[in-house]
């Protein structure tokens, strides 16, 4: 009598079975391995067909400027004494910060320099994105929501109203034309806080101040933060829009659309500041 | 089985169903053929045949879950349809893209379960949403239009109605300005989904007054989706039954009565009706 042979399978089992169980295995863990690739780029292309439907609906009539400007307000003007707030302490913050570090070499003097710099590159564009998610990205997740699970979005439908270009196109535009705007109100009151911390409690010349500031500063340094705040505001407000487009269910589907939307938001500005950041580096390398 | 292989429905009314559906028909202003929809795993149209009567209160009815707000959302274009036909004057309108479906909907209106109006606007902006949207019309052309409807349906004299916002009004005003809304672009049919849920036996039985009379003033086909028996027998001139993802009954209220299939039976004796066990039953 000779052994049964790996794929003929023990003596009763029916011939093939372990081979069948083997390719069951394969399949599951390949499935296992391709699962999160295939939900990241359903995750992307959900996304980026909401985007393209949004923008294709800005070159469609009707032009309806006064949801634009209504979005505009909301974002921009809305959000103006949040930024002020913020933006004030933390460039006071961060002037503390580089003043501890700097007088361990005693270069105080550069506190402008430093200031101003990471506000312009990194701590406005990214600090005002999260504040714009925290308060109109989740305002948008929650009303688009809301107008959902009572039927508004489909009321608009009956009336032959594209709702993505209704709704989610000024939402998108508003965020992407009001983010440098609220970027660079950030950087005047970050550098105020700074100036004001740095001169009025640890006694920083401010001819000095002023002159590194400026020494080192320069277009460049604000064209970047400029324009890294509008791709954050599309990433932002795609997300949030998302969210709130596609709720399913009730209040409490709404409140979940929401926290997503400003986590998805927030994580989303942070991974795409790291690979702008590398891009603008290559393209525009630090000055030696 | 395949959807298109699916069984025919019981019609109760044997004049439903026959003629030639691509053609104008004077007496059924839609028609519905073989209509299937699944949102997996759940098949939830399982071929429906449905016929809605020109310019009269046609009433769909069915328990919770049953799809009688997908099948209206099918009427309406708002869903695609997996199998099936859906003939609006003759025209199979289930292959139109989205600007013939836009251009489509200016026959319909529609009534939503809870008003659906826009709480960014108030009640004169809900109202005259659809014809700022659609048309370059004067702003006294329109303000005369919504003042026409305010008045028709008795919202004219509610203090400062116009300036109101959705939040600010009652249940029963929410119907009425939904229907305003609807009935602003003069449609020629009108949807109504459940129009009387989460309304006082008196908020209810006005709406359906309301629902009656714009039928009678207005001249529009309606179709009411509904559970409310009570409702349905007061309003209807014709009722079709929605069970198991299939019209199983559609006739007049006195046919429907008479019909003994046991979803329907049971349909309208817990809503108490008729008594438990009688044959035709009376109207309540």
């Amino acid at each position: 009598m000779t052994a049964p042979s790996s794929v003929d399978g023990a003596p009763g089992e029916e011939p093939g079975t372990r081979s069948k169980t083997a390719t069951k295995i394969a399949t599951a863990l390949i499935e296992a391995a391709v699962a999160p690739v295939r939900s990241m780029l359903t995750y992307a292309g959900d996304r980026t067909l909401l985007l393209s439907s949004a923008v294709a609906g800005l070159f469609r009539k009707p032009f309806r400027l006064r949801l634009f400007l209504e979005q505009m307000d909301f974002v921009g003007v809305g959000s103006l004494p949040i930024i002020c707030l913020v933006g004030l302490f933390s460039g006071a913050v961060s002037a503390q910060q580089a003043i501890a570090a700097l007088r361990i070499f005693n270069q105080e003097r550069f506190v402008g320099a430093t200031v101003g710099i990471s506000l312009a590159q990194e701590l406005a564009p990214v600090f005002t994105a999260l504040m714009i998610t925290a308060r109109a990205g989740s305002g948008m997740a929650t009303e688009l929501g809301s107008m959902r699970i009572t039927e508004q979005i489909d009321a608009l439908t009956t009336f032959a109203v594209d709702p993505i270009q209704y709704l989610v196109t000024p939402r998108i535009v508003a965020t992407v034309l009001m983010m440098p705007v609220m970027t660079m109100v950030f950087n005047i009151v970050g550098l105020l806080g700074a100036y004001a911390y740095s001169i009025y409690f640890e006694h920083i010349d401010l001819g000095q101040f002023i002159q590194q500031f400026t020494y080192w500063t320069d277009p460049k340094d604000y064209m970047i933060g400029m324009t890294k705040a509008a791709v954050f505001g599309v990433t932002l407000s795609v997300a949030a829009c998302y969210q709130g487009f596609h709720v399913r269910g009730g209040a409490k589907e709404v409140g979940l659309a929401t926290t997503r939307a400003v986590v998805a938001g927030s994580v989303s500005v942070l991974v795409s500041d790291y690979f702008l950041i590398d891009i603008f580096h290559i393209l525009w390398p630090y000055q030696s | 089985m395949s959807p298109q292989n699916a069984n025919p429905p019981a019609v109760v009314d044997p004049s439903a169903g026959g003629g030639a559906l691509a053609v104008r028909d004077e007496r059924w202003q839609i028609r519905v053929r073989g209509l299937h929809k699944s949102f997996p795993p759940q098949h939830v149209l399982r071929g429906v045949d449905l016929d809605i009567e020109r310019g009269r209160t046609n009433i769909i009815i069915g328990g919770s879950g049953q799809g009688k707000s997908v099948l209206m959302k099918h009427l309406m274009g708002l869903l695609k349809p997996d199998a099936g036909q859906i003939w609006v004057d003759g025209v199979d309108v289930v292959p139109f893209g989205d600007q013939e479906m836009g251009k489509l909907r200016r026959k319909y209106g529609m009534v939503f379960q809870y008003a659906a109006l826009f709480d960014s606007m108030n009640v004169v902006e809900n109202i005259a949403f659809p014809l700022l949207e659609r048309y370059h019309l004067p702003k006294s052309e329109v303000m005369e239009r919504v003042r026409d409807l305010l008045k028709r349906l008795d919202l004219e004299n509610v203090g400062g109605i116009e300036q109101k916002f959705p939040p600010e009004l009652s249940g029963g005003q929410r119907k009425r300005v939904g229907l305003a809304r609807a009935l602003i672009d003069r449609p020629e049919i009108l949807l109504y989904d459940e129009p009387t849920t989460g309304l006082d036996p008196v908020a209810t039985k006005n709406v359906d007054e309301m629902i009656r009379r714009t039928a009678d003033e207005f001249g529009v086909t309606s179709v009411v989706i509904s559970h409310d028996m009570a409702s349905t027998f007061r309003i209807g001139d014709r009722i079709s039954m929605l069970a198991g993802g299939k019209i199983i009954v559609s006739g007049t209220p006195e046919e429907v009565l008479q019909s003994q299939l046991p979803p329907l039976r049971e349909f309208v004796e817990m809503s108490g009706l008729v008594a438990p066990g009688s044959g035709s039953g009376a109207q309540a």
